[in-house]
């Protein structure tokens, strides 16, 4: 490794994270465990409330894969800021097509 | 960003200065190159979100319109092949995962064992899914001029629709069940050709790591391939439920 490299090493605005197994195991295991979950809250008449629990459980593993195994969660702020952009704008078109074929209807009938 | 006169003095005496073979030119340091092209992954997968979620957004729409045809067309999906292939991709995600961390940490043989076992789980997930599809093929439920109502016109005739307690349906909304199968192959097929594409450049990968290239401190490659992978794995994590699962308690 040269000076120059080693010098950036040291002065650089952060260290290279390196989860450590035990973490990915740990998310590893409770993936499978909520993947159980979720199938058997299927299985459970739950009425208007079994699609919530769901998508409920799915929006938590989604966000375990997201900061652990995708390492948002020690990522720079910048990519925390892409990550967050890309959820809201995703949400935002999301939920204004559905407010549109909602409500297209409103007064017809 | 060098804040220590030695750098700032390197970088005036030789603009051409020495520097790691995978840094480009144009980056002050390698850190700045890693940050940049993780940016750049992450605005890709922006991309894939946006181009995901109108097939999410399409099938939240006519799953409203049409609840019972979509309630009916989904006990057609078998729910453990579905609920293995879940376990199959996290396991996936998983030793993508550890894969990472062997390069971080410089392990070869660690590093191509995790990339080969990426490799087979994804293999395994695509097997799954072929099993899948050829069922669908078999009852006529490919949409198309060939598609049969007959699970849902006729539920006692069907071993799936019988076993889900499925009543017969009204042909109007006995119709709507391609929708949702329509649905089905264009989700999980651009899934699985996600899949597809992640499994080729994996066996591109481990030809590269075992020659060395991933374990010599630039790791850049591998993860930003995990990134792709995890994005796949949570594709799928959403899929599951709103394919398999609408609704599988008595009626």
């Amino acid at each position: 490794m040269s000076e120059q490299t080693q010098h950036e090493a040291k002065h650089g605005e952060h260290e290279h994270h390196v989860t450590p197994p035990i973490v990915y195991i740990v998310i590893f295991a409770t993936l499978l465990v909520f993947t159980a979950l979720t199938v058997g809250a299927s299985y459970i008449e739950m009425g208007v409330f079994n699609p919530i629990v769901a998508i409920l459980i799915g929006v938590v593993k989604a966000t375990l894969v997201v900061l652990f195994f995708m390492g948002v969660k020690y990522s720079t702020k910048l990519t925390q800021l892409t990550v967050g952009a890309g959820l809201f704008t995703f949400l935002a078109l999301i939920s204004m097509t559905l407010a549109d074929y909602i409500s297209r209807a409103w007064g017809r009938w | 960003m060098s804040d220590s006169p030695t750098i700032a003095h390197d970088a005036h005496e030789a603009p051409h200065h020495e520097h790691p073979p995978y840094q480009r030119h144009h980056f002050e340091t390698v850190e700045q190159q890693a940050d940049a092209t993780n940016f750049a992954m992450w605005l890709f997968l922006l991309t894939e979100i946006m181009f995901f979620g109108g097939l999410f957004t399409a099938y939240l729409i006519y799953r409203n319109w049409y609840y019972p045809a979509f309630v009916a067309a989904s006990h057609q999906l078998n729910i453990f092949w579905g609920t293995a292939n879940t376990a199959v991709l996290i396991s996936s995600s998983f030793t993508m995962a550890m894969g990472v961390w062997c390069a971080e940490t410089r392990r070869k043989g660690g590093l191509v064992l995790c990339l080969v076992l990426t490799f087979v789980l994804g293999l395994v997930f695509l097997g799954i899914k072929t099993i899948e599809y050829s069922e669908k093929i078999e009852k006529h439920h490919v949409p198309g001029f060939h598609y049969s109502l007959n699970s849902f016109l006729n539920p006692d005739s069907d071993e799936a629709a019988k076993a889900a307690g499925d009543k017969p349906m009204p042909l109007d909304m006995a119709r709507h069940t391609e929708i949702y199968f329509f649905l089905y192959f264009a989700m999980t097929g651009m899934h699985a050709l996600h899949m597809i594409i992640g499994i080729a450049l994996l066996g591109f990968m481990i030809f590269r790591a075992q020659a060395g290239a991933y374990t010599a401190g630039h790791v850049t490659f591998v993860e930003n391939f995990g990134l792709y992978w995890h994005f796949v794995d949570i594709v799928w994590i959403f899929l599951f439920p709103l394919l398999y699962l609408i609704s599988r308690h008595a009626n």
